[in-house]
């Protein structure tokens, strides 16, 4: 009985809290997507599937598609950049690791706005990327790098990469060495000995890097904006517009959704890959 | 083996690059955020004249203070109580949601909730806002030092006749405390840095730093956030040192 006090004394605020503040309002995105926009704004509670028909407009459908590339390109790219990344450092003497890591999140966790603006002041025409090449005479006249789609994936990429390390680095930091001796002793080459032994192992982790890449890549309406100059929308800005512009909560709350859904189904392929991962390791 | 260090320091420059252009642009004594024309404090001073960052830093720093405070309460007890109390792997994924999810879903959900509950709009509607994640930040580092403790001197203090509470307080706290400080920093540096929530979230009013910057930035570029960059750069890299530091103390003792 003690202990059933207890429990809830330290359970019951922080859940009550999450509860209230973050379960409640999801609930709530979950429930608008079935009702209509009411005509100044708010809502009318009749069901409909209208919303979820109007995210195959092809109006709508192309910025999805267009987001998913995006958002898609960038996690590649972050993992062919990362997982040799997250590979050197285990590598490294202990101090050394100490020092990338640190070097490797710091950046990361300057404010969002400035790292995006830092990429403004880089690409613009007047700005250093240009000057550079201009100096060493390899362009006659700027490029406009910026507003444009590789300007946005550079920088989703920028933001985000050192999301994609940290997972790999974890894993890779756990794989045992004397599997890779045994594969060695085996005959295996190390390129052969790395896409049978390692990678497998690292496969989870993968996943989770490029979950937690694509996610926010997706949901991003910051770096499209200032770095794409609103020519190129994704699925943020459009949540964002239907928020704060249109007034239309029902639609806005579907994009979210759709959002929420992709994020959904790559959870359980690393939760499938992890679980298989697991069952190999018993057989 | 040298070629298979290049992608190693293609990621080092190309997150490090922008940071030092921005760093070192801030000392420039001409007007255009991108061309050199000599070296000043220029900026700074413009900076610290300037009456919409410091309202926005004040706004920022309420918010922040607030929330951790919240946060660093909710999420020490959530972590105990998770850790001892139950093995509900569904409260286990509530309190680690606010990690996950989107920041715009989150905050297109607090918006439409206080819409429901018709609570305007102002600093505390994002202080509240910003506790969801500072709670989950908290409760993720502190269950990290929990692992480390021994569940045994708590037994033996209950086993003296001590109470829940006084075990609590006397025993399981301070046995916590760095995990308790480093998870707070966290949570206090994540809300000095969240710009969506606070976007969807903050009354009229009421514009965090990251919102004014937003607005700096999008209506055009000048030496001055250059010199605001700089200078969140510098608190920023101290929080997360010192943090880094106690995360040390708190894993060796």
């Amino acid at each position: 009985m003690r202990r059933l006090g207890e429990r809830f004394t330290l359970l019951g605020p922080g859940l009550g809290y999450l509860t209230v503040l973050m379960v409640v309002p999801l609930a709530l995105v979950l429930s608008y997507s079935i009702f209509q926009r009411g005509r100044f704004g708010g809502l009318i509670y009749e069901p409909t599937t209208e919303n979820f028909a109007r995210l195959f407009d092809p109006l709508y459908l192309n910025v999805v598609v267009t987001s998913v590339k995006l958002a898609g390109v960038t996690t590649i790219l972050a993992l062919l950049l990362g997982y040799p990344t997250a590979y050197a450092i285990t590598k490294l003497t202990p101090k050394w690791k100490t020092v990338a890591l640190i070097a490797l999140v710091l950046p990361f966790w300057t404010n969002f706005l400035i790292r995006t603006y830092a990429w403004i002041v880089l690409l613009s025409p007047a700005g250093l990327v240009n000057d550079a090449l201009t100096g060493w005479g390899l362009i006659d006249e700027p490029l406009q790098l910026l507003y444009r789609q590789p300007a946005i994936v550079a920088g989703l990429l920028y933001a985000y990469v050192p999301l994609m390390v940290l997972p790999l680095y974890a894993a890779l930091e756990r794989m045992d060495d004397e599997l890779l001796e045994a594969a060695a002793n085996l005959g295996a080459k190390p390129a052969r000995a790395f896409f049978s032994v390692t990678f497998p192992l690292t496969l989870p982790a993968v996943f989770t890097g490029c979950v937690f890449v694509f996610v926010p890549s997706l949901g991003n309406f910051v770096v499209p904006e200032l770095l794409g100059g609103g020519q190129t929308a994704m699925v943020g800005n459009l949540v964002r517009d239907q928020f704060l512009k249109a007034r239309d909560w029902p639609f806005g709350a579907t994009l979210a959704l759709a959002v929420v859904a992709m994020l959904v189904v790559l959870l359980m392929l690393q939760a499938w890959s992890a679980r298989r991962l697991a069952g190999d390791g018993d057989a | 083996m040298a070629m298979r260090r290049v992608p190693f320091f293609l990621t080092y420059v190309f997150l490090w690059i922008p940071i030092l252009v921005v760093v070192g642009m801030s000392f420039n004594a001409g007007d255009s955020p991108f061309n050199w024309g000599g070296f000043s404090f220029r900026w700074y001073g413009e900076l610290a004249a300037d009456e919409e960052i410091r309202q926005g830093l004040v706004n920022t720093l309420i918010v922040a203070t607030g929330s951790t405070a919240l946060s660093t309460v909710l999420g020490t007890l959530l972590a105990v109580g998770l850790a001892r109390h139950t093995r509900s792997k569904l409260l286990d994924a509530v309190a680690t949601l606010p990690v996950i999810l989107p920041d715009i879903v989150l905050a297109i959900g607090l918006l439409a909730f206080y819409a429901l509950v018709q609570l305007t709009l102002g600093l505390y509607s994002v202080l509240l806002a910003h506790a969801v994640f500072g709670t989950a930040a908290v409760a993720a580092v502190v269950r990290t030092r929990l692992a480390t403790t021994d569940p045994s001197l708590e037994e033996a203090s209950r086993d003296l006749g001590a109470n829940g509470f006084t075990t609590f307080w006397r025993i399981t706290l301070p046995s916590l405390a760095p995990g308790v400080v480093a998870g707070a920093l966290l949570a206090f540096t994540l809300s000095v840095d969240e710009f969506v929530i606070a976007f969807f979230t903050a009354g009229p009013q009421s514009p965090t730093l990251p919102i004014v910057i937003y607005s700096m930035v999008r209506f055009g570029v000048t030496p001055e956030i250059n010199a605001l960059a700089t200078v969140l750069l510098a608190v920023t890299f101290t929080a997360i040192l010192a943090a880094q530091r106690l995360t040390r103390l708190a894993g060796s003792r």
